[in-house]
């Protein structure tokens, strides 16, 4: 079955495919439409959806869900997903899983409603406090908005962290055909964690509380032993690499418009190809190093340098090694063109 | 305090530590009291596999070391937002509560009062001591007037720092809540009606009934520095003045249990019965190359519904497409435009920046538009627009009059459809007659009425091409 749907929608589609049990949700613009479509669709499947008063309450509606050993999803944008970092690092250190939606707009504060990827770095590297990590996708199209939600879940629960499907305005606004999925994922098992109120599960308690710091000491290392072990699930797609001189390097949306880039660079005689990570947590940094070597890169994104400066720390850490990576980019809600991108990538030669 | 095991409580404190008999409690504090009266009441009533306790940061925060029951630690001030997840997921569950009066009056307070207003499925119990206990005694929002603590150290002052709030009468305003009470655990008499409420309040969560508060008046010596007979005193003589104990109100005989919802449909048949446009995937053909379209004009005039058309139209076709609306404020200011890519392989940019094909129906889209269509590119535009500019060099110029013949034919609302007759005519599209039919028959497939009248008005746009 095909639809031709908003990536917004198509998240939500995702999310029924998934399993999930419910949806809380404040709404915002530029993700207003799947707080929407969740209010159509999960009911109407015997699904809960729920408007909370805030994103505070959103991501704290998810914990108690989570907690309760059901799949819960909750989608914003900037100023909600601020709010929500306090809920994200609780569930962190309580190990829950969970899915959430940021369909990024400009900032910082109110901003506007228009595409930025400038959470990158709030996303990726914890955003709340503590040291923890989220699992982070980055959709590029709206199949992909519906197949990384679905991801996104299974993820979550098999690394019991909290999953971002980092989008943005564009993406999220934008209708493109999809391919519904066949049947719903096959349900993981919670129960051993839960508290679910049964008899099983009654001697289970969820918490993030550890009083004594060698102890909280010991959960720490166990929580960075268990990102570590997230690498093998790293994921990225390069699109005309094999002979490239100049690689473009971006996620998302940027990464859309850097493929119409490195065709039109081969039009005009430079051979550019595009490397675009797929999960940004865990960052597939051994690809990306590996891809690299010996050809100029250049970062596209929508956003200050965030995205390239994590860039050139994977190439250090990743591939020891120091290599230039330029930047092209816009911020404030303006989405770079095709042009700008191949005026910066000629520049490089 | 050394306790002897307590009906539904854990026989040893394993979960606290060294001290696996004692609780984390102060000599004469109402937690370990209240603690008792819950875990009592939950056995009592044989709920214990049922119960899911949502605890607070505060000095409750540790009552699942004692609690035999399922239990979850909430973030502070959270308990009722955590406490909503759990019992919108778990209706069979008997879910509870429990909260200081800074967690639940003051950082939580927007959460609690929202739950209570939505009636949530659980009970919450209130833990009034007037102070914050657990991080050294500072004001609470419930801290009474005069009263000296660690940031009010001149006493509760009502110009600087406002009036104690009296959580039971905001609650009481609520059409939510089913049971509302305020008790004390200051002394036996006390107590033992603090446990009737305690009791009630889990009763109408065994029952389905809704949501149940619980205020709890609680001595804590520590803070107030008295013992803890003076406390006790302080709790029944003062605090009761300010916070009346009352019961201010209980429906729960009335109150119905309730209602599951009716088995759903399955998924893959509910999404195939809304009606939208299921075509097969999209197929790669690198002959077809890439048209890019911009539709623009006010809001009103069927600007996005006519991108969406030719969309769907080239979804027909297997082609590659992609639909973008301007959206926010921009949209709101009457303006209506969408970029429409077709195409033979997967699409980079969706947004159209300098479209092949400019369709404008308005005089400011056209101003704002004309200069980014590309050599070769062609502008169809509505006769009402006046061109102050020219379109640049090597662009071609389709004048259509949609809005006049439109409202002279009587579909004054109908001009896009004239506007895709021009769109048709001049193959632009590169989409087959045919295919816009096709979809703007289904698209009307509900109106025989409207998809006849549209047909006769698309025939006569593409004659008026003609004559042009
Ligand atoms: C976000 C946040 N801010 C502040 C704190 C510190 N804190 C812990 S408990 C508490 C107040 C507890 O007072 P109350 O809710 O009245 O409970 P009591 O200890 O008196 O039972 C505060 C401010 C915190 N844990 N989290």
């Amino acid at each position: 079955m095909t639809k031709f749907i908003k990536g917004n929608e198509a998240v939500v589609i995702g999310a029924l495919y998934a399993g999930a049990d419910v949806y809380f949700g404040y709404p915002i613009t530029p993700a207003s439409e799947i707080a929407h479509a969740a209010a159509d669709w999960f009911p109407a499947l015997g699904r809960e959806f729920l408007q909370a008063e805030c994103e505070t309450a959103s991501i704290n509606m998810m914990f108690g869900a989570a907690a309760a050993g059901k799949l819960a999803i909750t989608a914003t944008s900037g100023p909600g997903m601020s709010l929500m970092q306090e809920g994200l690092s609780y569930m962190a250190g309580a190990e829950l899983p969970g899915v959430i939606v940021n369909i990024m707009r400009a900032g910082p504060g109110l901003g506007n409603v228009y595409p930025e990827q400038a959470d990158y770095n709030q996303a990726v590297k914890g955003g709340g406090h503590g040291n923890y990590q989220c699992v982070v996708l980055a959709p590029a199209s709206i199949q992909e908005m519906c197949d990384f939600t679905q991801r996104a879940f299974a993820l979550s629960c098999k690394y019991r962290t909290p999953a971002i499907v980092l989008s943005d305005g564009l993406l999220g606004q934008m209708m493109e055909n999809l391919i519904l999925p066949q049947s719903i994922m096959p349900r993981p098992d919670l129960q051993a964690w839960a508290v679910a109120g049964t008899a099983e599960t009654r001697k289970n308690l969820v918490s993030s509380i550890f009083l004594n710091a060698p102890e909280q000491e010991l959960h720490n290392q166990r929580l960075q032993a268990k990102y570590d072990s997230m690498r093998p699930d790293a994921a990225h797609e390069t699109y005309l690499c094999e002979d490239a001189e100049v690689v473009l390097v971006c996620y998302g949306i940027s990464s859309r418009i850097a493929r119409t880039a490195a065709e039109t660079l081969r039009s005009e005689g430079v051979k550019a190809g595009v490397f675009r990570p797929i999960t940004l947590n865990p960052f597939p940094a051994e690809a990306l190093c590996k891809t690299l070597v010996g050809r100029k890169a250049l970062a596209v994104e929508l956003s200050c340098g965030q995205f390239r400066d994590d860039l050139l720390m994977h190439l250090a850490k990743e591939g020891k090694r120091y290599q230039e990576v330029a930047l092209v980019n816009h911020m404030g809600g303006i989405v770079m063109s095709v042009e700008e991108i191949v005026a910066a990538a000629k520049k490089l030669r | 305090m050394i306790t002897k095991q307590t009906l539904g409580m854990y026989k040893v404190f394993t979960r606290g530590g060294d001290a696996t008999r004692a609780t984390h409690y102060c000599a004469g504090c109402g937690h370990g009291i209240i603690n008792k009266l819950i875990s009592e009441a939950l056995a009592e009533m044989g709920l214990q596999d049922k119960a899911i306790m949502v605890g607070p940061v505060g000095c409750g925060v540790f009552g699942y070391y004692y609690w035999d029951c399922g239990n979850i630690s909430a973030a502070h001030g959270r308990a009722h937002a955590v406490a909503t997840g759990v019992n919108r997921v778990l209706h069979d569950s008997v879910v509870l509560s429990y909260q200081g009066d800074g967690d639940l009056g003051a950082i939580g307070f927007n959460n609690a009062f929202q739950a209570a207003s939505r009636g949530e499925h659980f009970a919450a119990f209130f833990v009034n001591n007037a102070t914050y206990g657990m991080t050294g005694g500072q004001m609470a929002p419930t801290t009474l007037l005069g009263m000296e603590t660690l940031t009010s150290p001149l006493g509760r002052s009502a110009q600087h720092d406002g009036y104690p709030l009296h959580v039971c009468e905001v609650f009481n305003q609520l059409a939510g809540p089913v049971y509302i009470e305020r008790v004390s655990v200051a002394d036996s008499t006390r107590i033992l009606k603090a446990k009737k409420a305690i009791r009630k309040a889990i009763e109408i969560q065994r029952d389905k009934k809704g949501y149940a508060f619980v205020e709890i008046i609680a001595p804590c010596p520590t803070n107030m520095a008295i013992d803890a007979i003076k406390s006790a005193e302080f709790c029944m003589t003062v605090m009761e003045k300010e916070f009346p104990l009352h019961c201010f109100r209980d429906k729960s005989a009335e109150a119905l249990p309730r209602e599951e919802a009716p088995t759903p449909p399955d998924i893959n048949t509910f999404f195939a019965a809304d009606q939208t446009l299921d075509v097969p995937a999209a197929l790669t053909d690198d002959s077809f190359g890439e048209v890019r379209l911009k539709f623009s004009g006010f809001g009103g005039q069927g600007i996005l519904s006519l991108g969406h058309l030719v969309a769907d139209a080239a979804r027909l076709e297997r082609r590659f497409t992609s639909w973008f609306p301007t959206y926010g404020p921009e949209q709101r200011g009457g303006a209506a435009a969408c970029s429409v890519v077709i195409s033979g392989k997967p699409i980079g940019s969706p947004s159209v920046d300098t479209p092949d094909v400019l369709v404008c129906m308005n005089q400011p889209s056209y101003e704002k538009f004309v200069g980014s269509v590309v050599p070769g590119g062609t502008v169809i535009v509505d006769a009402t627009v006046t061109r102050t500019i020219e379109p640049p060099a090597g662009v071609k110029l389709v004048v259509m009059p949609a809005i006049d013949l439109s409202t002279q034919l009587g579909m004054p609302k109908a001009a896009n459809t004239l506007m895709l007759a021009a769109l048709s005519k001049y193959g632009v599209s590169r989409l087959k007659r045919e295919s816009l039919l096709t979809i703007m028959a289904n698209n009307f497939r509900k109106k025989p009425a409207f998809a006849e009248k549209n047909l006769a008005l698309f025939e006569a746009g593409e004659k008026s091409v003609a004559n042009t």
